[in-house]
């Protein structure tokens, strides 16, 4: 059986695209092998390892999955606990026994921990096959979110903006002093200085529209020493364990006023 | 053989021209023109549904919305707000593109496909089957293949190509609407307004299979000059 490469490394693939002909090559997500061919499920990236053709989404919307770190912002307050939006179609359970170490009296008031419209780091812990999704704040550097601003990005490009074991997020917090935390869900907390903030944002930006263009490290490292106007020694930056706070995470939750849930009440993304 | 009124060959597509991406806040979103007919197709979603007794537990819903703009004519048929027409519209877009979409990781879900046309002349529903069919593959969906839609008529006993405006209103060609799903060999749509035998309406259809490839190929360039590399 004849076997042929129909489609070059690097180039994108759309819908009903014939990848590779013969069964010598293999389909990864987002690929289907119909006959004896391959074809494309959705719009991507094909990146063929050897005989593995695999395809790299460019686009779509964020799909929980268990195990992601993703900032998600509260949005309603139930009986037991928190329901959160997790920028994607269905929303979040946050539990009072996931949410805190605390005894809470019942009948207390829940949104001395965290109110509506604050964002949280946290961990998605279960998705059921109806979507229904539970998170933890349980876990090192998984927190309420103080101040900083927040920055929408296509959950697609995280993995890009995040870098190899988190070099190229490393980088930028080195470069512009900011605090950044990075949701698998494409929401991005920045907190520094107002200029910096902006920078980091405007830095952002640029990975999201080069994701796949290739020396993209590169690119931001000068686009960075130019806006900054100094050098960035790459090996100088030393990979945190995970951007945490681990004294901000045993630091116990401020007893805070009740606040009122009509001014805080923001209009919901979707 | 004579030409046409518009000085096209019997089985000649209008210029086409597709755009990927046109609408920043969409999900997804892509331009169609043939033509004079210009389709801009918008997708939002998947998002929550409401009213919740819509939602479809077993996988998501695509709604879909057509729309001839109220100065996008002229006629009885261009007015402002929906009608039956659109409505029905409406309900043939979602059926043509269902095929071709697994929208089985999103259940309770609903994907919003929205059609506007801002010009038109004849081909509109084929036009926005097209746009809608892009948009979606660029709001990331799962599909099994894009889908292409023309209408073919017949004129005076003779087979023309993407009937336009004036051979629909005036000249009482019979038209035929189909949309094509290339790599099924399938059609997803098929309307006949008109009269037709069924020797006609058979190489109707195989001759609408060949220019749909053109129309595919025109689609494909759009969403692959989306990521092009500078």
């Amino acid at each position: 059986m004849t076997e042929e490469l129909k489609i070059k490394d690097r180039e994108i693939a759309v819908p009903g695209e014939v990848l590779a002909e013969g069964l010598g090559y293999l389909p990864s997500k987002g690929i289907q092998r119909v006959n004896d061919k391959l074809v494309a499920q959705r719009l991507g990236m094909i990146n063929v390892e050897g005989k593995v053709i695999k395809l790299v989404p460019l686009t779509g919307t964020y799909l929980p999955k268990v195990g992601d770190r993703i900032v998600a912002k509260v949005i309603d307050i139930l009986m037991t606990g928190w329901r959160v939006d997790t920028r994607s179609p269905y929303s979040a359970v946050l539990s009072m026994k996931d949410a805190t170490a605390d005894f809470i009296q019942k009948g207390a008031d829940l949104t001395q921990y965290f109110a509506l419209g604050d964002y949280l780091v946290t961990r998605i812990i279960n998705v059921t096959s109806q979507k229904l999704i539970d998170i933890t704040m349980r876990g090192p550097g998984l927190r309420g979110l103080k101040g900083g601003r927040i920055l929408e990005v296509n959950s697609n490009k995280v993995p890009r903006i995040i870098g190899k074991e988190g070099s190229m997020v490393m980088m930028i917090k080195h470069a512009t002093g900011c605090n950044i935390i990075v949701g698998q869900n494409g929401w991005i907390w920045i907190s520094g200085e107002p200029e910096k903030e902006m920078l980091t944002e405007k830095t952002l930006k640029m990975i999201e529209g080069h994701s796949h263009l290739s020396g993209l490290t590169d690119k931001v490292k000068e686009f960075l020493e130019k806006e900054t106007g100094q050098k960035i020694d790459l090996a100088a930056i030393q990979p945190a364990p995970e951007e945490t706070g681990t004294q901000e995470y045993q630091e116990r939750p401020q007893f805070r006023e009740r606040r009122p849930f009509n001014d805080r009440r923001q209009s919901f993304r979707r | 053989m004579e030409k046409r009124c518009d000085g096209r060959k019997q089985d000649e597509l209008r210029p086409m021209k597709a755009k990927v991406g046109v609408i920043p806040r969409a999900d997804g979103s892509a331009m169609f023109q043939i033509g004079n007919t210009i389709a801009y197709a918008a997708v939002y979603g998947p998002r929550e549904l409401f009213p919740k007794f819509m939602q479809n537990p077993e996988r998501g819903v695509l709604r879909c919305a057509y729309n001839m703009m109220p100065f996008s004519g002229h006629g009885e048929r261009v007015r402002p707000g929906g009608s039956r027409r659109a409505k029905e519209i409406s309900v043939l877009t979602e059926k043509a593109l269902m095929p071709v979409l697994n929208l089985a990781e999103y259940p309770n879900s609903v994907v919003d496909v929205f059609v506007e046309l801002p010009q038109t002349d004849a081909g509109t529903r084929c036009a926005g089957i097209c746009a809608a069919s892009m948009a979606l593959a660029d709001a990331g969906f799962e599909m099994k293949d894009l889908v292409c839609s023309l209408s073919m008529g017949i004129l005076n006993g003779e087979m023309i190509t993407d009937v336009n405006g004036h051979e629909d209103c005036v000249l009482e060609t019979t038209d035929v609407p189909m949309a094509y799903i290339p790599s099924m060999d399938k059609f997803s749509l098929l309307q006949l307004d008109g009269d037709a035998s069924k020797e006609q309406l058979q190489e109707l259809l195989k001759k609408g299979k060949e220019r749909c490839m053109e129309i595919y190929a025109v689609m494909q360039k759009a969403l692959k000059e989306k990521y092009k590399v500078e």
